[in-house]
């Protein structure tokens, strides 16, 4: 696929709370195919501490308005400085980048995402009900605070929460749910985004049912085109690149 | 306009803008955003005798102004380069220098003895200066002694253009410099990252896997700057600058100092376009400044 470099006006910087917000950008062409899972770099200008860009999920598209979405979680100097953004200004993004999640033809299938992990969810989602693929969303956070905008998430799939307090859903970690009883074995493929112990613990549950899991890895990175071998992952296969061979990997083949 | 070409040993460049190794893949990764032929020439990541995985993760830390990698040269070794890589780029209508290490003298030999033979491969890169690797690289860089052997066994086999790539981690660039051109260097890159590390606070961990790393970005420029300046001034070879460069005043600025021509290198990671943007920038400056060759700034430093 090929890759752009533009200047989207921001149209929208919409704080969802304190510590999470989602940035609506206007491309200034018409947008190109973008697959679920892909992700962007941003270009932060603010200060010396944030020199390089900022990799980040594509949250939703909106092929009516020609908008990428971004869901950001506040967590440093460079995510912070995105925050302040004010409408009318631009961003300058390299997108899109990555490979994506395999889109199945039917059947039925679990997205589970933790935290900001939960960004590429939600045009998963959206994608998966245009395939008539039946999917069910499980959305991890630490408390009710953490669960974003999943009333988003309705018109594609059903949704389950689980939160570590118990403030929304299921008291828990993801891996609690009481989907991962006898249900889960009903599913036939699984996509998760989140902290990397997380995406462990499910990937060993769902293995455990010859279930197919897709991993999001967000390894730290400097290119995002593959030039740079910063962000490799290990895999059986050698080492990857999260950038461009990831960020989504079949779990069986990371080394983790 | 002015007139641009300038000359490394034989190699006429139809710009003084290059790519530094390690940050610009093999080109193709810049494809999709503009006409790499439009660059002096490109370096390729490192190319070893043998398949190398590279270091732990994680490997890149940012820092201000810059960061530190620990990338330790992975690739797939020469073989696969001129089986795989080769067949891919040799498309492109502009120097192509490969970027050549490894952990021993005969390495370094066997990998500049496979490249000799592809065409559109025009010299080759001398890396005696990575800090991430236990073995090789900028061990071999930091002594005169070696980096003069690895130098006069290399020129031994490989007949066409030879660039050595200085590390800066050492108390005399400008020694080592000399050692090399004696041994039948034909010219210099200067100057490799700067050996640097960085601790969380928090976890009270190094960031880097490897705990040290190179530092590259704005960060090294002046160190480079002054180094570029100094060893021009010592050697007969043509030097290119490299560190930091992220516009085209920076360019500029590395010319003046004694630079034939530039590398960018970590810029290439905030802006895929700097290159063309400097390239663009440095007819701005000439047109403004009534230059109308570029060598006229060559080592053209008022003091």
């Amino acid at each position: 696929m090929a890759k752009f470099i533009h200047d989207f006006k921001v149209v929208e910087n919409l704080p969802v709370n304190k510590d999470y917000f989602v940035l609506y950008l206007e491309c200034p062409i018409q947008l190109p195919p973008i697959l679920p899972g892909q992700f962007v770099q941003v270009q932060v200008h603010s200060s010396p501490t944030t020199y390089l860009r900022r990799p980040i999920s594509i949250y939703d598209v909106d092929r009516d308005k020609n908008q990428l979405l971004l869901l950001i979680k506040k967590v440093g100097n460079g995510t912070k400085a995105l925050s302040s953004l004010k409408v009318g200004e631009y961003l300058n993004l390299v997108y899109p980048l990555g490979n994506s999640f395999s889109i199945p033809h039917s059947g039925r299938v679990l997205l589970i995402g933790g935290g900001v992990g939960i960004a590429p969810m939600l045009y998963l989602a959206k994608y998966l009900k245009t395939k008539n693929v039946e999917a069910h969303v499980l959305i991890g956070g630490k408390s009710t605070h953490d669960i974003i905008e999943c009333d988003k998430y309705k018109p594609y799939c059903e949704v389950y929460i689980t939160t570590d307090d118990g403030s929304l859903g299921e008291k828990g970690l993801v891996t609690q749910h009481s989907l991962f009883g006898e249900q889960i074995k009903f599913y036939d493929r699984v996509y998760v985004c989140g902290p990397n112990p997380m995406m462990i613990a499910v990937s060993k549950l769902v293995e455990k049912y010859n279930i197919p899991c897709e991993v999001s890895l967000e390894n730290m990175m400097a290119c995002g085109i593959g030039a740079c071998l910063c962000c490799v992952a290990p895999t059986h296969e050698g080492n990857k690149t999260t950038c461009v061979e990831g960020p989504v990997f079949n779990s069986k083949d990371l080394k983790w | 306009m002015a007139a641009l070409e300038v000359k490394i040993h034989d190699l006429i460049l139809k710009n003084p803008v290059m790519t530094a190794s390690g940050t610009y893949g093999y080109g193709l990764e810049f494809d999709d955003f503009y006409d790499v032929n439009r660059l002096g020439g490109i370096l390729t990541k490192a190319c070893t005798s043998k398949n190398r995985d590279g270091n732990a993760m994680p490997r890149m830390a940012e820092t201000p102004s810059g960061m530190l990698n620990s990338v330790g040269l992975q690739n797939k070794g020469v073989d696969y380069f001129v089986e795989h890589i080769y067949p891919q780029i040799k498309k492109y209508n502009t120097h192509i220098i490969v970027n050549v290490s490894d952990s021993t003298i005969d390495g370094y030999k066997e990998v500049a003895e496979k490249l000799m033979p592809l065409e559109k491969i025009t010299g080759i890169e001398l890396n005696i200066s990575c800090p991430n690797v236990k073995e090789g690289g900028m061990a071999f860089g930091t002594s005169c002694d070696t980096a003069a052997a690895v130098t006069k066994a290399v020129r031994g086999v490989y007949n066409k253009t030879i660039i050595v790539k200085l590390s800066p981690n050492v108390t005399d660039i400008v020694s080592i410099a000399k050692a090399v051109e004696a041994e039948g260097a034909d010219a210099l890159s200067v100057i490799n990252t700067l050996m640097g590390m960085a601790i969380n606070a928090e976890t009270r961990r190094p960031v880097l896997a490897m705990v040290t790393g190179g530092l590259s970005g704005p960060a090294v420029k002046p160190v480079a700057l002054r180094m570029v300046w100094q060893v021009s001034k010592a050697v007969d070879i043509p030097v290119i600058g490299l560190g930091g460069i992220s516009n085209a005043t920076d360019a500029i600025e590395f010319l003046l100092a004694g630079a034939t021509a530039i590398q960018i290198g970590t810029a290439n990671f905030v802006d895929p376009m700097v290159c063309i943007k400097v390239l663009e920038g440095i007819n701005e400056y000439c047109d403004r400044h009534g230059v109308k060759d570029i060598n006229e700034l060559i080592g053209g430093l008022r003091y």
